[in-house]
């Protein structure tokens, strides 16, 4: 997919150059892109570095062992059919605090591992057709739970915004009306495509 | 003090406090998650390089101000800025790419305006589905996910409305 995203710009940034007479701004534009590309990936890497470090001591110290049983009772509702002790429930449930805490590069060992087991544990009939609780959690994961939107907040302050934070009341907002909106619109698919098969 | 700044050190010391009270060795795991941050970035360096290349180079060639002005009155309609339209058809598809328009946004408006808070707000409550659901179904034998795309974009569709709602009601009165 990526390979018509990236042949797709480019060929239509050369056609839209030559149209709007900009050809020498696309030139220098591909020299100076390569450096902020280098300054933007340092940004990234302090971030990514410095989350990556809680999450694991989070998960040595026990502690995203507790937000797991924690978690049961409200997530055990959501995942119907699925062992409340069992593995997929606990990879589920290391996957949103990953995602609450917002280390998107951890969430998603997580979420693959809680497929995985998902798949073992239902040992579906026709396993070429994803079940409800695999298209639940995949769903969730494309809607953002994070807390704190660090990405956007570093890119902000990087850029000297007055206050990078501001921004949090709107993303809480934003993610969880997302959320609620993915999450109905599965409920009434999934109800839909029931009545169907029938 | 804005009590919001609070959560990202409080955060922090509270994991540190937990793993020091339950013996944890916390600077050396801290250190080894480091380093596996770093493996994370060495591993998505390659595509987010060449997606803010490309990116960059399209910006430069003038095609995102005529797609912008295509994109303008319909948008403008519903509150939403016109500015950030790229951002909002890219975001399903690429992080990395969706980063890079970020940052031209925040360099062109600066991260206090209007578009600049909408697309931080977008950035901060979104996720790239397309590469999400593409990663979660890799990984299992299921090749027909049903109604899942369709799920997953009404709510990215519900997030862009509402970052702009929420950006005019909270932030820019």
């Amino acid at each position: 997919m990526m390979k018509w995203v990236m042949t797709g710009l480019t060929v239509l940034s050369l056609v839209f150059a030559i149209c709007t007479g900009r050809v020498n701004e696309l030139s220098a534009a591909f020299l100076e892109e390569c450096g902020n590309a280098v300054t933007l990936a340092i940004t990234l890497t302090g971030i990514i570095a410095l989350w990556s470090g809680v999450m694991r001591v989070a998960q040595s110290s026990g502690l995203t062992r507790k937000i797991a049983a924690a978690a049961a009772p409200v997530l055990s509702r959501l995942f119907g059919g699925l062992d409340r002790n069992g593995k997929a429930m606990q990879y589920i449930t290391l996957n949103i605090t990953a995602n609450i805490l917002g280390l998107g590069n951890a969430s998603t060992p997580f979420g693959i591992a809680a497929m995985k087991a998902i798949e073992e544990e239902e040992h579906s009939s026709t396993p070429e057709y994803a079940s409800d609780n695999m298209i639940l959690l995949a769903v969730m994961n494309t809607a953002s739970l994070q807390l704190i939107p660090t990405t956007a907040a570093a890119l902000r302050l990087a850029h000297g915004s007055a206050d990078p934070m501001e921004i949090l009341p709107c993303v809480w907002a934003a993610s969880v009306c997302a959320l609620t909106a993915a999450l109905l619109a599965a409920g009434l698919l999934r109800q839909r495509r029931k009545g169907r098969l029938r | 003090m804005n009590l919001t700044s609070l959560i990202v050190p409080a955060v922090i010391a509270g994991v540190l406090i937990y793993g020091v009270c339950t013996k944890t060795d916390v600077f050396t795991e801290f250190t080894a998650g480091v380093r596996e941050g770093l493996h994370t970035v060495y591993d998505i360096f390659p595509s987010l390089f060449c997606l803010v290349v490309t990116v960059g180079a399209f910006r430069a060639s003038g095609a995102s101000e005529v797609i912008t002005g295509i994109l303008t009155p319909a948008l403008g309609a519903i509150g939403f800025p016109p500015e950030c339209g790229t951002l909002l058809i890219l975001r399903p598809f690429s992080g990395s790419g969706s980063i890079a328009i970020f940052e031209q946004i925040l360099t062109d408006f600066g991260p206090d305006s209007f578009p600049g808070r909408v697309a931080s707000v977008i950035l901060g409550s979104s996720e790239t589905t397309f590469y999400t659901l593409s990663v979660y179904f890799a990984s299992v034998k299921s090749k027909k996910t049903r109604y899942a795309l369709a799920a997953a974009l009404i709510g990215d569709i519900t997030c862009a409305l509402v970052s702009a709602a929420a950006v005019n009601l909270m932030l820019d009165q």
